[in-house]
C-alpha cells in the first residue's frame, strides 16, 4: 500500500503571528513558511514558543488579531487548513482501553464513520511493522511500539500537512533512528513541520531547519542541508552542521 | 493462602469474641456468645433471611437507582454548561444536609414500605456516584483533547468515546464507595419506621432482649455488605481489564 497516494502538496504560511500568555508575549510578528511536500524541522531552546507555534497551526491555540491583520495561518490553495493538518504528539497518546488497531482507526469512530471498515488501519499496522500486534492494548507494548502505532494514526487521517511535537524524544536512540527513517520514507511526500529538541534528528530529516530564539521569538535564516532525507547519521558534512547549529542553539539559549 | 487467610482471620475474630465473652462475664444478653448466636441464626433462618431479601432489594435498588441518576447528572454537568452551574450547588447542598435527618422526613412521605428506604439508600448513592464521574470527566488527558480536536471530532463523539471511557475509572471508584454505604441507607430506613427488613428485626430483637437474635441479624447484613462489595468490585474489574493493578498478585507468597 503506498500512502502517499494522497493529497496534493500544500504550503502553509503564517504571517505575523502573535500569541501572548497573560502579560508575557511568546511571539510577535513571527513569519514562517512550510513549503509543500517538504520537512521544515524548528529548533529551540525549551520553553522558547515551538510547541505554541505548533499548535497555533493546528487550531488548538488562538492568535491575537489587530485590526486590518489577514488570516494569520493561511495555505497555498486558499481554503483554511482547519481540519487538513495531522498531529502527532511526543507522548504517544493511545488510548489505554482500544486494540493497537482501533487506535489507528480512532479518527474515523471519532467522526462516526465506523462501518467503513478497518482494512487501511490493518494495512497501515502492517506498514509500520505492527501486523502482528493489531488486537493489542497499548500498555501491553514497547514505547517504539506505542509510537508506531501512532504513526500509524497520523497516517490514517491522511492529512496533506502533518505536524509533529517532538514525536521521538522519548524513545532509545536506535529505536529512534529506526522511527526517523519510517516516519522519512510514509511522510515523504506531505508538508511536515517536526519540532524537535535534537539537532542531528533535524539534520537527517529536515528540508529546511530554523532555529527559533529571544522572547518575543524570532526564527533565524532556514538551514537548507545537501542531498535527501532520511541522511546518514554518519555524513561528515552532517556532523559538521550539526556543530554550526549546536552553537546557534547555544547562542539562542544564553 | 489466598484462600485461608479470611478464614483464619474469621477463626481469630470468633475466638477473641468467645474468649472476651468468657473473660468478662457477660450475661447473654448484653453480650450473647458465638455459638449462641449461631443456634439463634440457626433456628430463625427462614426469618432473618426472609427480612435480609428485603434489605437487599431495598440496596440494590437504591444502588441501581442512585447510580443512573449520579451518571445522568455527572454526564449533563460535563456535557451543558448552565447544567453544570445549577446543578453543582444542589449538590453541595444535597450533601451539607445530613440525609440520616432526612429519614423520617422520607418515611413520612414515601411511608413504612420499600419505597422510603430505597429514596435513602439513592440519597446516600447519589453524591459519591456524581462527584467521582464528574471529576473524572473534567479530568480528561489534555492530550486525547487536543488530538480528537485535530480529528474533526464534535463535542458529542469526544464525550462518548475519549472522555467517558476515560473517566469510568473514577466512575467505578464512586461505585466501590457507594457500594460501601448502601447499607447504611437501608438500615437506618429501616431503623427509623418499617415493618421488615433486617434493621426492622434487629430493633425488634433488641425490644424483646432477644440479642442473640439481634446479633445473628446483624452478623447476616455485614455477609451481605462484604458479599455485595466483593461482587461490584469483581465486575469493574471485569468492565476494565485495561487498567492498571499497582498491587501486583506476585507479591503474595505462594
Amino acid at each position: 500500500m503506498a500512502p502517499s497516494a494522497a493529497p496534493p502538496p500544500l504550503s502553509v504560511t503564517v504571517r505575523a503571528a502573535r500569541v501572548a500568555h497573560g502579560s508575557e508575549v511568546l511571539f510577535d510578528g513571527l513569519d514562517v513558511t512550510l513549503a509543500a511536500g517538504r520537512w521544515t524541522c524548528l529548533l529551540g531552546p525549551s520553553g522558547v514558543g515551538k510547541s505554541t507555534l505548533l499548535r497555533l497551526i493546528l487550531g488548538l491555540e488562538t492568535p491575537e488579531r489587530r485590526d486590518g491583520d489577514g488570516e494569520t495561518v493561511t495555505c497555498s490553495d486558499g481554503s483554511p487548513l482547519s481540519g487538513r493538518a495531522a498531529f502527532m504528539a511526543q507522548t504517544d497518546l493511545l488510548l489505554p482501553w482500544l486494540t493497537a488497531l482501533d487506535n489507528v482507526d480512532l479518527g474515523r469512530r471519532l467522526r462516526g464513520a465506523e462501518d467503513e471498515g478497518n482494512g487501511d488501519a490493518q494495512a497501515l499496522l502492517d506498514r509500520v511493522g505492527l501486523a502482528a500486534n493489531a488486537g493489542d492494548r497499548p500498555a501491553t507494548l514497547s514505547g517504539g511500539m506505542r509510537q508506531r502505532v501512532a504513526l500509524a494514526r497520523t497516517l490514517m487521517e491522511d492529512r496533506p500537512v502533518v505536524l509533529m511535537d517532538e514525536p521521538f524524544s522519548a524513545l532509545d536512540a536506535i529505536t529512534r533512528i529506526r522511527l526517523q527513517n519510517l516516519a522519512a520514507e510514509l511522510l515523504r511526500d506531505r508538508t511536515v513541520l517536526l519540532v524537535t529538541h535534537d539537532p542531528l534528528e533535524a539534520l537527517r530529516l529536515g528540508h529546511r531547519i530554523h532555529v527559533m530564539a529571544g522572547r518575543p521569538a524570532l526564527l533565524d535564516e532556514a538551514l537548507e542541508p545537501a542531498g535527501m532525507p532520511p541522511r546518514n547519521v554518519d555524513d561528515r558534512k552532517l556532523l559538521e552542521m550539526q556543530g554550526d547549529l549546536l552553537r546557534r542553539l547555544a547562542e539562542a539559549s544564553s | 493462602m489466598r484462600v485461608w487467610r479470611p478464614l483464619i482471620i474469621l477463626t481469630g475474630l470468633i475466638a477473641l469474641w468467645q474468649a472476651v465473652v468468657s473473660l468478662s462475664g457477660a450475661p447473654p444478653y448484653i453480650l450473647p456468645a458465638p455459638f449462641e448466636v449461631a443456634l439463634a441464626w440457626w433456628r430463625r433462618a427462614d426469618v432473618i433471611m426472609e427480612h435480609a431479601a428485603l434489605t437487599a432489594a431495598e440496596i440494590l435498588l437504591g444502588l441501581a437507582l442512585g447510580a443512573v441518576f449520579g451518571a445522568c447528572s455527572a454526564l449533563s454537568m460535563a456535557y451543558f454548561r448552565p447544567a453544570r452551574r445549577w446543578l453543582l450547588p444542589v449538590l453541595v447542598i444535597s450533601q451539607a444536609v445530613p440525609v440520616f435527618a432526612l429519614a423520617p422526613l422520607l418515611v413520612l412521605w414515601f411511608g413504612y414500605g420499600i419505597a422510603s428506604k430505597v429514596a435513602m439508600a439513592t440519597l446516600i448513592i447519589y453524591f459519591p456516584v456524581t462527584a467521582a464521574f464528574h471529576d473524572g470527566l473534567r479530568r480528561t488527558e489534555p492530550g486525547w483533547l487536543d488530538l480528537a480536536r485535530t480529528m474533526n471530532a464534535s463535542r458529542a463523539s469526544t464525550l462518548r468515546h475519549v472522555r467517558i471511557p476515560a473517566a469510568l475509572p473514577a466512575l467505578s471508584s464512586g461505585l466501590r464507595v457507594a457500594t460501601a454505604v448502601a447499607p447504611i441507607g437501608a438500615v437506618v430506613g429501616e431503623w427509623v419506621g418499617s415493618s421488615a427488613g433486617l434493621g426492622y428485626l434487629m430493633l425488634h430483637a433488641n425490644a424483646r432482649m432477644q440479642i442473640d437474635v439481634m446479633f445473628a441479624a446483624l452478623f447476616t447484613l455485614a455477609v451481605l455488605a462484604v458479599a455485595l462489595y466483593f461482587t461490584m468490585d469483581t465486575v469493574l474489574r471485569r468492565a476494565m481489564p485495561w487498567l492498571p493493578d499497582s498491587v501486583p498478585d506476585t507479591d503474595e507468597s505462594p
